[in-house]
């Protein structure tokens, strides 16, 4: 049946409905949720998604710069596919 | 255009656009069109004061590009009838 065969990048997205991912976007962003809905555009519909935003504050000493993240909550998220840079099963370290 | 159909079933929907210049639209979905362009009643913008000029602003049109997230309520969305969609859509020579 042509639903099981796995031969565009794409195949391996569909693999993914219904199940966690992540998601790296333009912007530093990251997302992690699970995929409802995809297009080959990469747009998106995901659920249960929480966002990482990961903002450098650069100072005059090299050494005193920070990384800060913030994280926000969305119960359901349409997704623009032209910030997406990649998606992968989610990383749990 | 699945997701072009997608949005077409949220209209009347109380939505949050998410705009790629940090701007966050409050409004409910009127219409919607093949380039995802949104047009949005009732709108009001989340920081009022850091946006003033928009604070008048009743309806608007969003072109489809500047959108980088649509907040959706997740008692408008069928999971099961998206995910069937996106299976059956992926199999379509484009």
């Amino acid at each position: 049946m042509a639903t099981g065969a796995v031969e565009q990048p794409l195949d391996l997205v569909r693999l993914s409905l219904d199940e966690r991912i992540y998601v790296k976007m333009r912007g530093d962003r990251e997302l992690r949720g699970k995929l409802h809905g995809y297009d080959q555009h990469m747009n998106m519909v995901l659920g249960e998604v929480e966002e990482t935003i990961t903002i450098v504050e650069p100072s005059e000493q090299p050494t005193e710069g920070s990384i800060q993240t913030v994280k926000k909550n969305y119960e359901m998220l349409f997704v623009r596919g032209d910030n997406v840079i990649l998606v992968a099963p989610p990383m749990r370290s | 255009m699945l997701f072009y159909s997608f949005f077409k079933t949220l209209v009347g929907q109380p939505v949050v656009v998410e705009l790629k210049n940090d701007m966050l639209i409050q409004g409910t979905l009127v219409s919607v069109d093949q380039f995802l362009n949104i047009k949005l009643d009732g709108v009001r913008v989340e920081d009022e004061r850091k946006y003033p000029h928009v604070a008048s602003l009743k309806n608007s049109f969003i072109r489809g590009s500047v959108v980088r997230y649509v907040h959706i309520p997740a008692t408008a969305v069928d999971t099961a009838l998206l995910q069937d969609a996106a299976r059956k859509e992926s199999q379509q020579p484009k």
